[in-house]
């Protein structure tokens, strides 16, 4: 099938600013599901509120636009009433990990098999640039004229001691490495995250004079190395791409199965 | 399969109704005294092949049962007061998204934490305005456990019939108190089931258009039509929309679906009503103690009757009219500082013939704490 046949092509133009990475995922993840041969009709999309979740009205998938925050629990629902369907739940930094990060790290801690795709641009974009808990120390934001203070979280790690048996990160500027981890993550049969680093030059960039778009990826080229590389070791600043976590413990779904067996017994 | 007779706490009762009813998908919270309801289900769905989901919160229950409502399942969740705090932002998505689906609130004492292992009816108006924005909202309530069973199947048939959010308002008192419950054999209570529609695969499936008969037939998801589903404003594919015309119809489909079918949804029953002088008015555990009132003084020859509320929202103003035309004083028996009593004032010709028998210390409310307003109001001192 042809990626175009993948969107709702009457809803384009999209409505993200010029220079956004969120297109840049779409394109991604629509690459990923196209290589993997998905029918359309077995795919569901949960998104939550934000920049990010509207990447749900643009495929044409079944799509499922909630409530922010809430995707991830709205995803299990859909899941766990019929587990045969694939969950792809795209959500923001804000939305996954403030509003969310009590769903986030139960979902992963279940281990239901879904896809959370985390898209992290630093910024709660729609409502106008206010910090997020990815933010990070000392950045600027509508919210923060003076500098924030408030520390991020390393989704990655977060992640991981959550209890997700798929973890990787990868940034806009990588879009072949983004699209050959978002297929491994639909294909891992467990929860899956997959972090993307995505520029909002917008409201992120200008706020913390990073540039254009261009000069924004170029700094995701420049301040990320692949996992264990020899330049994290002599850069420790340098942030980490590529797959954490890659395991094979039980997923939820399967486990009820065995439950609804041991019932009827 | 005939009959079957069990001696069942009210939450219990429930539960086997949800599952005559259909239900095979649950989701909850542990809170005092819904908890029963989420045990016994843990136990039950299973056995059916259905599905027990103990989530983190009450937020997160509410997401999942709409998430799976919307792969074609019969679903419920369970809460009391504060967890039907952290309910109300899904309430409202899925009034907003038209999915069906049923939840119950076992009163307890608030504001807060309250009195967690106390009776008490203050939800009522939450149930009605808890979440925000304008809507319409179906409330059921029950007396006795035979009442609970039979409400709580009303409460399946009505969200399905007008593909709405369901709140089935108990008490402690009702949830906890164990009594007889029959069980009817299958097929003695009609059910409504899912309305799918008949749209053919690769034809343009409209899931926010009405019928003729205003009802809006669903597509599973997961089956041959892919669309939107959003908390937005949306058109009649489920799509974002910002136009006035659409945002103005889409409201008062919300609200009409329920207001112009007050008398399909509308539950009561009564007791002594015709003549009646003095008429009291109650619903839930109250009404077990109001019964027992009217029982003894008409024994004693006092035209005294009752009017049980099944139904609460959308609030039969009709009914209550016409019930309390000739009524010399109308008692509202509950267990807050009145609030169903406020929409009876609204309701009827003489809202100063309307009195409150209430109790609000977490203290069930007695045939004795009834009597003590009747006293009072017919003059006869304390």
């Amino acid at each position: 099938m042809a990626i175009q046949d993948y969107i709702r092509q009457r809803f384009f133009p999209h409505m993200w600013c010029p220079g956004c990475g969120h297109g840049i995922v779409l394109n991604s993840l629509l690459r990923a599901v196209e290589s993997l041969g998905l029918s359309k009709n077995e795919i569901v999309m949960v998104s939550g509120i934000g920049c990010s979740s509207r990447i749900s009205g643009y495929v044409d998938f079944h799509t499922l636009h909630t409530l922010h925050g809430r995707a991830l629990a709205f995803a299990t629902g859909v899941k766990m009433s019929m587990p045969e369907l694939n969950v792809i739940v795209p959500m923001g930094d804000g939305d996954a990990l403030s509003i969310g990060g009590n769903h986030f790290i139960h979902a992963a801690r279940r281990n239901i098999d879904m896809t959370a795709l985390v898209m992290n641009n630093r910024v709660y974009g729609m409502t106008g640039g206010q910090y997020s808990p990815l933010s990070g120390y000392g950045t600027i934001a509508t919210t923060a004229p003076y500098s924030n203070i408030d520390h991020d979280f390393d989704v990655a790690e977060l992640a991981k001691s959550a209890g997700a048996s798929f973890v990787a990160r990868t940034t806009t500027y990588h879009v072949q490495q983004m699209t050959e981890m978002l297929r491994q993550a639909i294909l891992h049969e467990g929860f899956s995250v997959v972090e993307i680093l995505s520029q909002c030059p917008t409201y992120f960039g200008r706020k913390n004079k990073l540039g254009d778009a261009v000069e924004m990826m170029d700094l995701f080229k420049k301040n990320t190395t692949p996992i264990g590389s020899k330049a994290k070791q002599e850069k420790p600043e340098l942030i980490e791409r590529g797959i954490f976590v890659q395991k094979d413990i039980p997923e939820y779904c399967s486990e009820y199965e065995k439950i609804i067996e041991k019932a009827r017994k | 399969m005939s009959e079957t007779i069990k001696f069942v706490q009210g939450n219990e009762a429930c539960v086997e109704a949800a599952l005559y009813a259909g239900l095979d998908f649950f989701a909850g919270y542990p809170i005092t005294p819904s908890t029963e309801i989420a045990e016994h289900l843990s136990s039950r769905l299973p056995q059916i092949g259905g599905k027990f989901l103990q989530m983190e919160d009450e937020i997160a229950s509410v997401c999942a049962i709409i998430g799976a409502s919307l792969t074609g399942h019969k679903v419920l969740t369970a809460t009391s007061g504060p967890g039907f705090s952290l309910m109300q932002e899904g309430l409202g998505y899925a009034i907003m998204t038209e999915i069906p689906c049923v939840i119950v609130n076992v009163q307890r004492g608030g504001p807060s934490t309250g009195l967690p292992t106390s009776p008490s009816q203050g939800d009522v108006y939450q149930a009605r305005w808890g979440t925000h924005g304008d809507h319409a909202i179906i409330a059921l309530t029950a007396s006795n456990h035979q009442d609970i069973f039979d409400i709580t199947v009303h409460a399946f048939n009505m969200a399905e019939t007008y593909r709405t959010p369901v709140i089935l308002l108990f008490d402690e008192v009702v949830g906890h108190m164990r009594e007889r419950l029959v069980i009817p054999e299958k097929g003695a209570i009609p059910l409504v089931g899912r309305l799918r529609t008949s749209v053919s695969s690769g034809v343009d499936y409209h899931p926010y258009l009405p019928r003729e008969d205003g009802r809006l037939p669903m597509s599973d998801f997961g089956s041959v039509h892919r669309y939107n589903v959003t908390g937005l404003i949306h058109d009649m594919w489920g799509f974002p929309s910002n136009d006035p015309g659409i945002a103005h119809g889409l409201l008062r489909h919300l609200v009409d679906k329920i207001k112009n079918n007050v008398e399909a949804i509308t539950r009561y029953k009564e007791y002594q009503v015709e003549d009646a002088e003095i008429l009291l008015i109650s619903y839930g555990s109250p009404a077990r103690s109001a019964f027992h009132v009217v029982e003894n003084r008409r024994a004693r020859g006092e035209r005294i009757g009752l009017l049980e509320l099944q139904s609460i929202w959308p609030f039969p103003y009709e009914l209550i009219r016409k019930k309390c035309a000739n009524a010399k004083y109308i008692v509202v028996v509950e267990m807050n500082m009145g609030q169903v009593l406020r929409a009876v004032k609204r309701a009827v010709d003489h809202p100063e013939r309307v009195t409150l028998a209430n109790r609000i210390d977490g203290v069930f409310i007695t045939p004795t704490d009834i009597r003590k307003i009747l006293r009072l109001i017919q003059g006869k001192g304390v």
